[in-house]
Order: C-alpha cells, then structure tokens, then sequence
C-alpha cells in the first residue's frame, strides 16, 4: 500500500512540475515575450490554471494525512520559505484572475500584470529552496540553537538557492515549450523558441550547478545517483535525449518537444525519488525521517490509497476531456506554426 | 504581541477570509446553474445574459477561494504543528475526498466558462450542474475535519498519542452532520442575499431593468428557502451542541449556573468575573426547550467547567446573538418575499422593497462569520475538544506577529481588490452588452 501512495505523490509532484510550473514559467515568459506574449499565455492557462495548481494540494493531502510527521517536520522548519511560497500563490493566482476576468481593460493591467510575474518569479524559486532544503540534510533534530541555527540556516544556503534557481528555470523552460504550440503567428513561434532554447541552456547549467555545489556542502548528489540503477537510467535517459529535443525545438514539432520536456522532466522527479527513497528529509544529526518511520498507520495508508484511487479514476477521465476539449483544438488551430 | 495570540489570530483572519468565498464557491455555482436551465427553457436571452454574468463571478471567486484555500491547508501546519501530527493521519481523510471534489468543480468550472460553443448543450448544462455539486460537497468534506475537532472521534487518546486510529469514524463524528447542514444552508442563505442585494441595487438605479430583475428573482428564491430552512438546522444543531459540547452552549447563552429550567437569555452583557449577565433578556424556561425538548429539563451551565477551560464567554455570547439576530431578519425577509410572491406581487417592484434588500446585503455573511466565531471559538482553549489544548499545538516559531500582519494586510487588500472588480463588472454590464460574447 506504502509504494502505491509513495507513487500517487510522486506522480502528483510531477504533474504539478509539469503542469503548475508551465503555469509559474508563463508568468516568468512573460517578462521576455513582449505584449503579444500576454495574450497567448492568457489564453493558454486560463481554463487550466487553477486544475493545474490542486496537484500541489493533492501532494500535500498526502503528506499531511499519511506522513503527518513529515509534514510537520517540513512546515515548521521551513516556515519562513513557505511562507513566501503561500504569498506567491496567493499574489499570482488574484493577479491572473483580477487581470483576465476584468471586464474593463485599462491601465490597471499593468499592476496585476506586474505582480503576475514578480510573483510567478519568487514562488518557483522559494519552493526550490525548501525542495532543496528537504535534500541537504540541515534541518535540526531539536530547538537547541539560536532563531538562525533553527529557522534560517536550513534553507538560506548556497545549496538551496541553487536548487531554487534550477526549478524556476524548469519551470520558465517548460512553460516556453509548451507556449511554442500555443502561437498563432511566426513571429510569436519564433519569440517562444529562442525563449525555450536560452532557458535550456541555463537549466542545464543549473543543474549541473547542483550536482557541484552539492559536493561543496559534502552532499553526495552525484554519487548517490550513479548507485542507484534508476538514477543512473534517469541521468542516461535526461542527457540522450538533450540532442534531440534542441532539434525538436528548431525544427517547431511541438508535440514531440513537449513529450521530451515531459520525459526529461520526470527523468530529474523519478531521479530524485529513486535516490531519496526511502528517505524523506535528512535531519542535520545524520538521521533520517523515512517512509517506514514517519508513515501514519496502515489503516489511514489504506484509506487514503481507496481515496486516492476513487478519485483518481473520478478526476483522470474529467482531466482529460478538459484538456481535449480546449488544448486539441487550440492545436488544431495552428498548423501553420507546426509546419515551420 | 505574543505569538500564541498572533497565530490565533492569523488563523482567524484566513478563515474570515477564505469562508466569504468558499460560501460563495458553494452557491454561486447553482444560481448560475438555474439561469442556463431557464435560458435552455424559455430561450429568453436575458436569462443566457445572466447565466453568463454569474459565471464570471464564480470564476473570479473560484480563483481567489482556491489560492486562500491552499494557503490554509499549509497554515495548519506552519500555525499547528502539533495538531496536524496527531490530527493529520486521523481526519486527513475527508480532506482527500475534498480535493476530489474540488478538482471535479475547477475540471467542470473549465467546461461550463469556456466551453460554451465547443461541448455540446447538454454536457455543457451538465458542467454547471457539476460545478455546483462538487462545490456542496468540497464544503461538507472540509467541515468533517471541523466538526472532528469538536466532537474528536476514531481514537483513543493514551499518553499524548492517538491509538487504534479509525479515520471512518473520525469522518463520520457525532458532529458532523448538523455542522455541514447548518454550514451549507448558511452558505446558500448568505450568498443568495449578497446577490439579490446586489441586483436589488442596481434595479434602484436602472428602473425596470429585465436582467436585474430576473437575478433578484432567482437569488431571492433561494436565498427564502435558505433563509426559512435555517432556524430548522439551527435549533436541531442547538440541541446537539448541548449534548456534545455543553460548555459551548452555556457560553453562547451565557449560562454561567446549571439551571433548572433555564430560561433562555436574549442580548445583555456577560460579566464573567461576577459571573452574570447584565441588561438581558430572559425567557423563563425557553433555553431548557431549546437545548432538550422540554421545558423543565436541566441544562448545564458554565459552572459544571474549571474556569481554565471556559472558552470566552463573551465573545462567544455576543457572536451568538448577532448570528441569531441576523438569521432572524432574512427569515423575516423570506417569509415577506413568499407573501409577496403569491398574494401581494406589486410590492415586489416597490423602491421601499429594494431597499429593504440593498440593507440585507451583508446580512447573511455577518451571520455566517459570527457563526463561525461561536464554534470556533466556542471550542477553546481546546483545538481538539478534550484532548489537546490550543496552546499545546501552536508552533515553536517566534515572530508570527509579522506574517499575521503580512497575511491581514493582503487579504484586506485582496477584499477591497475583489469588491472594486465586482463593482466594475455589474456596472460594464450598463456600459457595453459587448462583455457578454467575450467568453465565448
């Protein structure tokens, strides 16, 4: 039971990185895309976007109702980042609404516009700190210590930044790769291209900054990866297929750029799980809270997995039809950006 | 401000908040629902026109419940940590079921707002449909996780942990049902007076106009039933409470001496030092009634309770009788309404009328906020009833001070934003009728 609710989150994780981070990385397009970007990005993510963002509810249901310690673990100590993290949701998610639902267009735009993408910007980026927090293995085992020792230095380090960087990158990447299929004219297929080619490159980088500043706070990323057998497929399978969704990117197939972003993003998420399982946070005193020692018991694991599975045999169907009805038209609509 | 307080009161601030729009999440979906079935059965484009209005206000509420909803599921535990450890593998269930249901309202929200001319009639009407049951039921899920709280159930509590933990019967609490009876009729008696005061308004200022007219009529509709259902579950919730929670009952009364009979206090001022109530109103034996069905029972009062554990009498009196006191006037007004109606129907087009129901506007959502306040904190010092207290379950963080201010400020903020959009929208609706092909 233990492994299918360890896979329904991992699966949440990865759709809300897929799916919520497009959402996040349109708003930080928008800062490179120009006017005509807005329109798009609007059109885009407005009947999606507020499905997108309960993957992340889902993934904390999960926490909280079958590893409660973990949770607790995680908000308390981390407080600070998801704090920022909840303002970015709530700025950027009024922001969007306020912006498209007003029905008179004046220079109130530029307010909801402007908090839009500063929030789309901070909100990927603090989740990757706590995200990379939750790796580092600094959190403390008790509230021996100053306010700093307890509530800052597990996440305001060169690590989490890192790690903050390379998941806004992801998420500003992914987002230009799927806008790629959503432009209607050259001109704008062409914006989003060169957008998602520069923010390839940098993520790249990024994320081999992790790996290496890893090492700098004794962190064994690297390593770790290359005794697991799925972390080596995942880096394998992420680094082969790096050639080809460049080629992808130029020649404008934008479903088979979408499907390589996807693989390569669950590439990095199931990389991840496979090397942290069946740790979930590492505690500064060398200990571990694991799947096996923080879950709640195996009645409420039952219950919520028969949860999980109604709903998700509930929502997939409904989920789908969602995104046929609008994203296959949307396409159907625009063969003449397929075709460059 | 110690930060025992300021967690509190930042809790506090976010359910104020998020209550408005989850209300509003829960009605608006069926007011909407309505206007396209009558759109679908007369063809008159004034009801399309409407079905349509509303739904751009759903969205917009939607949206904004939605993100303050997550920022409470994070609160719990950056507020509660040690609640949410022990609560979490206990009644985290209902919450899974809710974000079922709510992802079938955001998935069905999509289809009814954008799909107009893409899904054919009947999936469309059926999307509506949807929306408004995941809605009802999103909230009757969340209220499980409540209710729990005040009737903790499937567990057994031995040296500080929680075990033999049985989430079915945590879900299904002694509780729960009349919670999510009297929280669901709040919600529809609320939003549909906010609505019809909103229309009535407008009908002030644009005489005769077709489409405020037919959005009264529709909110006031529901909002009667609501409005006359609701001393209904309010009296059988009553009796409940002063089963389950007899010091909750005692505060709202201001109970202070197990009396019997008790007569039942209207208004006053509760002075708890000296424990009495003064420039009340009393109603010998009425309270004995109300709580047990019969007029000589004994109804336990504040003294049968350590002082350390009453939670604040006053503010949980005076939350109480303004509740009641706001319930009352819409029952009033939906009794009007339905005389109206049937006997009376030129009175419904008089100015006096409309300003009647203008004044009524936020008249369900002080009652649903004062509601809340009485179960909330009606409760402390306990967050689970009997079995942790409050302070135990705050976190160890110091400096909350500074994200309650964060979190008032932009929720006030958020308030005025969502008030001023509102208001732009009902008046676009006068300036340009091109607004209403913009969906499709």
């Amino acid at each position: 039971m233990i492994e299918i609710l360890i896979f329904v989150l991992g699966i949440a994780v990865l759709l809300y990185v897929l799916l919520g981070g497009a959402d996040f990385g349109a708003g930080i397009i928008e800062l490179f895309s120009g006017k005509k970007g807005i329109d798009i990005i609007s059109k885009a993510i407005a009947p999606v976007w507020e499905a997108n963002h309960i993957w992340l509810i889902l993934a904390i249901v999960i926490l909280f109702n079958g590893f409660p310690f973990v949770f607790t673990t995680i908000t308390t100590y981390l407080h600070i980042p998801l704090f920022i993290v909840l303002l970015g949701i709530v700025f950027r998610g009024a922001a969007f609404t306020f912006r498209y639902y007003d029905t008179i267009k004046d220079n109130t735009q530029k307010y909801y516009t402007q908090s839009f993408r500063i929030s789309s910007l901070i909100t990927p980026f603090f989740l990757g700190v706590t995200l990379g927090a939750i790796i580092l293995g600094k959190i403390p085992a008790n509230f021996d210590g100053t306010f700093y020792d307890i509530f800052i230095s597990p996440w305001f380090n060169f690590f989490t930044f890192t790690t903050g960087i390379f998941l806004t990158l992801l998420c500003g990447w992914l987002a230009a790769v799927y806008l790629i299929g959503e432009a209607h004219d050259e001109e704008s297929y062409l914006t989003f291209a060169k957008i998602s080619r520069t923010f390839y490159i940098l993520l790249i980088l990024s994320g081999l900054g992790v790996f290496v500043v890893a090492e700098m706070y004794e962190l064994h990323l690297f390593s770790r990866f290359i005794h697991s057998w799925i972390g080596v497929v995942s880096i394998v399978v992420a680094t082969l297929t790096i050639p080809f969704l460049w080629r992808n990117i130029k020649r404008g197939n934008s479903v088979q750029t979408r499907l390589l972003a996807g693989i390569q993003t669950a590439c990095i998420i199931i990389g991840w799980f496979a090397v942290q399982f069946p740790v979930m946070i590492f505690i500064a005193d060398g200990s571990h809270l694991t799947v096996w020692n923080s879950k709640a018991p195996d009645r409420t694991i039952d219950l919520l997995v028969y949860a999980l599975i109604v709903g998700i045999l509930l929502i997939l169907p409904a989920f789908a039809y969602l995104f046929k009805v609008f994203k296959f038209e949307v396409n159907g609509n625009n063969k003449n950006s397929q075709s460059l | 401000m110690d930060d025992f307080l300021a967690a509190r009161l930042q809790m506090a601030v976010s359910f104020v908040f998020h209550i408005v729009f989850a209300c509003i999440g829960m009605t608006m979906p069926w007011l909407m629902f309505v206007a396209e079935l009558k759109w679908i059965k007369t063809g008159q484009k004034v009801y399309l026109n409407l079905a349509k209005a509303w739904a751009r206000g759903v969205a917009i509420f939607f949206a904004v419940g939605a993100v303050s909803g997550t920022v409470l599921s994070f609160e719990l535990g950056m507020l509660w940590p040690k609640f949410m450890e022990h609560a979490g593998a206990i009644i985290g269930m209902p919450f899974s079921w809710e974000g079922t249901a709510f992802f079938m309202e955001a998935i069905a929200l999509g289809i009814f707002l954008y799909g107009r001319n893409r899904v054919n009639k009947r999936i469309h009407l059926a999307s509506g449909l949807m929306v408004g049951i995941a809605g009802v039921l999103s909230g009757i899920f969340v209220i499980a996780a409540n209710s729990w709280m005040n009737s903790p159930a499937g567990f057994d509590w031995v040296n500080g942990q929680a075990i033999n933990i049985d989430p079915v019967k945590a879900m299904f609490n002694k509780a729960w049902f009349h919670q999510a009876l009297h929280m669901t009729i709040a919600a529809f008696a609320s939003t549909s007076f906010a609505v019809a005061g909103v229309h009535a308004y407008m009908l002030l200022h644009h005489k005769g106009n077709d489409f405020h007219r037919q959005a009264l009529r529709i909110a006031l509709g529901i909002g009667t039933v609501a409005a006359i259902l609701q001393p209904l579950s309010g009296d059988f919730s009553a009796k409940r409470v002063a089963e389950l929670q007899p010091v909750k009952l005692a505060a709202m009364e201001s109970l202070f001496k197990t009396a019997q009979p008790a007569s039942l206090v209207i208004g006053g001022i509760p002075n708890v030092k000296e424990e009495k109530v003064e420039y009340a109103l009393h109603i010998p034996k009425l309270l004995s009634f109300l709580a047990h069905g019969d007029f000589n029972a004994e109804v336990e009062g504040l003294d049968k309770t350590s002082k350390e554990n009453w939670p604040p009498v006053a503010i949980v009196h005076y939350a109480f009788q303004l509740m009641v006191f706001m319930g009352i006037l819409m029952m009033g007004a939906g009794i009007l309404f339905l005389i109206f109606k049937f006997w009376w129907k030129e009175n419904l087009d008089k100015r006096w009328w409309l300003k009647t129901m203008v004044l009524l506007t936020p008249t369900g959502f002080i009652a649903v906020e004062a509601g809340w306040i009485v179960t909330e904190v009606g409760r402390q010092p306990w967050i689970i009833y009997g079995i942790m207290k409050t302070s135990d379950a705050v976190t160890p963080m110091p400096g909350i001070q500074f994200s309650f201010y964060t979190i008032t400020f932009i929720y006030i903020l958020l308030t005025f934003l969502v008030f001023w959009l509102m208001r732009r929208q009902i008046l676009a609706i006068h300036m340009d009728h091109q607004i209403f092909n913009t969906l499709d």
